[in-house]
C-alpha cells in the first residue's frame, strides 16, 4: 500500500465529493425539508448527464446544456409530484415509477447507447478529472465546484426564506398545520420535488462532464449516496449550532467526506464493486443510530421535537 | 356567519367499520356568537369541526361561511376564513420552525404566497407586541424553535396564530384538554380575551361542563352526530352542571353513567 497513491487520489476524490455534495443538497430538500423519501433521483442522476452531454455534443454551450439538464430534472420531479399528490400514490412508489420510466427515457436521450463520451480536448467543459492538476487555478474543478456550491447555497438560503420557501418548510414540518394555515400542500410538495430533482440533474450534468461521459448506470444507488452525504453532514457538523446555510454546507461537505472515506477504503484494497454494499451499510448504520439511541436512552424526537406541558 | 345545513358524514362506508359520525347536523351561528359544544366521546364534535374546516367533504348537506358556499372548497382554501386550535398541542404549529416563522405563516393565511420575504422586520415588531397578550414571555423568544416550547406554550401560540388575521370563524377543539389545570386556565383566559377583543364568532368544544357553562353566549350538546340540546342567553346563564348531566342521561337512556363527561 503506497501512501503516495492515496494522496494523489485525494484531490480527485474531493472533486467528486463536491459534485455529489451538490446532488446531496437536492436530496436534502426532499428528505430533510419535505420529509419525503424521493427515489426519482436515481433516474435524474443519469438524466441530467445525458441531457447535458447530448446537448454539448450537438454544439450547445455548457451553461445552456446545464440549464437544460436542470429543467429536465424539474420535469421528472413534476411527474413524481403529480403521481404522489394528484393520484395519491405513496411518495416512495411514485419515485420508483418515475425512476423506472426514466431508464427508458435516458436511453432515448443518449441515442439508445448505454454510454456517450465527450472529449475534454474538443469541448470546453466546466469541470473534468483532467482539470484537477496542471491547469490555471480559475479552471480548477475543485474551485469551480466550490463556487457553484456557494452560489447554490446562497440561492437556496434566499429561496427558503421567501413566502413560498417557508410554506415548503412548513409542509415538511407539519402538513396538517400547513393546510390549516392555507398552504396548498400538494403544490408545495410538487415545487419541492421539482427543485430537488432539478438540482440533482444539474449535479448529474457536472458529473458526466467530470467523468467525460454520460452513463445509463450513473444514477444507480444515487439516493443512497445522497442520503449518506446528508447524514454524514448532520452527524459531523450537526452538533455545531448553525443556520440554514450552514446546514446546506454541511450536507455538501458530507459528500466530500463520503468520497474521501471511499478513497481510503479503495486504497485499503477493497474492490470497487463492493462499494455499493459498503455505502448501503454506512447509510443503514447512520440511519439506525438515532433510532436506537432514542429507543434506549430517551424518547425519539424528530426535527427539534417537542416537550409537553 | 355560519350555516351548517343538514350535513351527514359516514366513515368507512360498506365495511364492518362503517360509522355514521354526522347525521343531519344543523347549526346556524350569528356574527359574534361564542358557542360551547359538549357531548360524549364519539358524539361527532371533532368531526363537525373537521367538516367545517374541509378535512374531507361531507356526504350530504351544505356549509356556508358568511354567506359563501364552501361545501366543495378544499381545506387550504377554506383556511382563509378559519382559525383553528386542535386538542393535541403538537398539531397546530411547525416544530422545526421558529416562533416568528410560525406567526408569519399564519399571517399569510388566505393570501397568495410568492417570492416575497417570508417575514419582514416590520412584522417582527408587530409579533413582539401581539405575543404579550399571552403573558408567557414569548415576546422575548421570537427566534426560539417551536419544538422547544411546552405544550401549553405551543397551544397559546397556536391560538394567537389562529387569530392573528381575524378569522370569520374560530374553531377550538378541546384546546385545553391536554394541558395541566393551571396552564389550561391561562390558555382559556387568553381565549376569552382575544375572542372578546375581536368579537370573534367561535365554536369551542370542551369536555369540562363548567367551562361550557361559563364561557360563551350559547351552548349545544351533541349526541350521535347531531345536536340534541341548544341553549343561549338567560337560559344558558342559569344552567348548572347537574342540569347538563340530566340532559345527557335523558338523551342517552342512562348510558352516560360511565362516560368521562361525568368526571367533569
Ligand atoms: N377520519 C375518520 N375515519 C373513521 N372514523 C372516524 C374518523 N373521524 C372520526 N371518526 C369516528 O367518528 C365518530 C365521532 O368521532 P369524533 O368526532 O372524533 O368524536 P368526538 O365527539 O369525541 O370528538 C367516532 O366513532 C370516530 O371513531
Ligand atoms: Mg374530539
Amino acid at each position: 500500500m503506497n501512501i503516495m497513491a492515496l494522496f494523489n487520489a485525494l484531490p480527485g476524490a474531493c472533486a467528486q465529493g463536491l459534485i455529489w455534495g451538490i446532488m446531496a443538497i437536492g436530496v436534502f430538500i426532499t428528505y430533510w425539508i419535505l420529509d419525503l423519501a424521493d427515489l426519482t433521483v436515481d433516474g435524474t442522476m443519469c438524466t441530467g448527464g445525458a441531457v447535458c452531454i447530448m446537448m454539448m455534443l450537438s454544439g450547445y454551450n455548457v451553461w445552456v446544456s446545464l440549464l437544460a439538464a436542470f429543467l429536465a430534472g424539474m420535469l421528472a420531479g413534476l411527474v413524481t409530484g403529480l403521481l404522489h399528490t394528484a393520484f395519491g400514490i405513496p411518495a416512495i412508489l411514485a419515485g420508483i415509477l418515475s425512476q423506472l420510466g426514466l431508464y427508458s427515457i435516458n436511453l432515448r436521450i443518449m441515442d439508445n447507447k448505454a454510454n456517450q463520451a465527450i472529449s475534454v480536448d474538443k469541448y470546453s467543459l466546466l469541470v473534468s478529472l483532467r482539470y484537477i492538476k496542471g491547469v490555471p487555478f480559475y479552471r480548477n474543478t475543485l474551485l469551480i465546484a466550490l463556487l457553484i456550491i456557494a452560489l447554490l447555497i446562497g440561492l437556496l438560503y434566499w429561496f427558503f426564506g421567501t413566502e413560498l420557501g417557508c410554506s415548503i418548510r412548513a409542509t415538511g414540518s407539519n402538513p396538517n398545520m400547513s393546510r390549516a394555515q392555507g398552504i396548498n400542500t400538494d403544490l408545495t410538495k410538487i415545487v419541492g420535488l421539482m427543485l430537488s430533482n432539478g438540482i440533482v440533474a444539474f449535479a448529474s450534468g457536472l458529473y458526466a462532464q467530470y467523468q467525460g461521459f454520460a452513463d445509463i448506470n450513473a444514477g444507480r444507488g444515487a439516493i443512497v449516496i445522497g442520503l449518506a452525504a446528508v447524514i454524514i453532514g448532520q452527524v459531523v457538523f450537526g452538533r455545531i449550532h448553525g443556520n440554514f446555510a450552514f446546514k446546506l454546507l454541511s450536507v455538501a461537505m458530507g459528500g466530500v467526506i463520503y468520497y474521501l472515506v471511499l478513497q481510503v477504503v479503495l486504497w485499503l484494497g477493497l474492490n470497487a464493486n463492493d462499494l455499493k454494499l459498503i455505502s448501503a451499510m454506512i447509510v443503514a448504520i447512520f440511519l439506525a443510530i438515532p433510532y436506537l439511541k432514542g429507543k434506549h436512552f430517551s424518547k425519539p424526537v424528530k426535527k427539534g421535537g417537542a416537550n409537553r406541558a | 356567519m355560519l350555516d351548517i345545513n343538514r350535513i351527514s358524514k359516514t366513515f368507512n362506508r360498506g365495511t364492518v367499520n362503517e360509522k355514521r359520525a354526522l347525521s343531519g347536523l344543523d347549526l346556524h351561528l350569528a356574527e359574534g356568537d361564542f358557542v360551547t359544544v359538549i357531548g360524549g366521546n364519539g358524539a361527532g364534535k371533532s368531526t363537525m369541526l373537521n367538516a367545517i374546516a374541509g378535512t374531507w367533504f361531507v356526504d350530504e348537506g351544505s356549509l356556508l361561511i358568511d354567506g359563501t358556499d364552501v361545501t366543495r372548497l378544499p381545506e387550504h382554501r377554506r383556511a382563509a376564513y378559519l382559525g383553528r386550535v386542535f386538542q393535541d398541542p403538537m398539531t397546530g404549529t411547525a416544530a422545526s420552525m421558529q416562533i416568528e416563522e410560525n406567526l408569519a405563516l399564519a399571517a399569510r393565511r388566505g393570501k397568495h404566497r410568492n417570492l416575497r420575504k417570508g417575514i419582514t422586520s416590520k412584522e417582527r415588531e408587530a409579533y413582539r407586541e401581539q405575543l404579550k397578550i399571552l403573558e408567557l414571555g414569548l415576546e422575548d423568544r421570537l427566534t426560539t424553535g417551536v419544538g422547544l416550547l411546552s405544550g401549553g406554550q405551543r397551544q397559546a401560540l397556536t391560538l394567537l396564530m389562529a387569530t392573528l388575521q381575524k378569522p370569520k370563524l374560530l374553531l377550538l377543539d378541546e384546546h385545553t384538554a391536554a394541558l395541566d389545570p393551571k396552564t389550561a386556565a391561562k390558555v382559556l383566559e387568553a381565549t376569552d380575551k382575544i375572542v372578546g377583543r375581536d368579537n370573534l364568532t367561535t365554536i369551542m368544544i370542551t369536555h369540562n361542563m363548567k367551562d361550557a357553562i361559563h364561557h360563551g353566549n350559547r351552548l349545544v350538546m351533541m349526541h350521535e352526530g347531531h345536536i340534541i340540546y341548544d341553549v343561549s342567553g338567560e337560559e344558558k346563564r342559569k344552567l348548572t352542571v347537574s342540569d347538563l348531566l340530566h340532559k345527557f342521561e335523558e338523551a342517552s337512556g342512562g348510558e352516560f353513567a360511565n362516560d368521562r363527561m361525568m368526571l367533569a
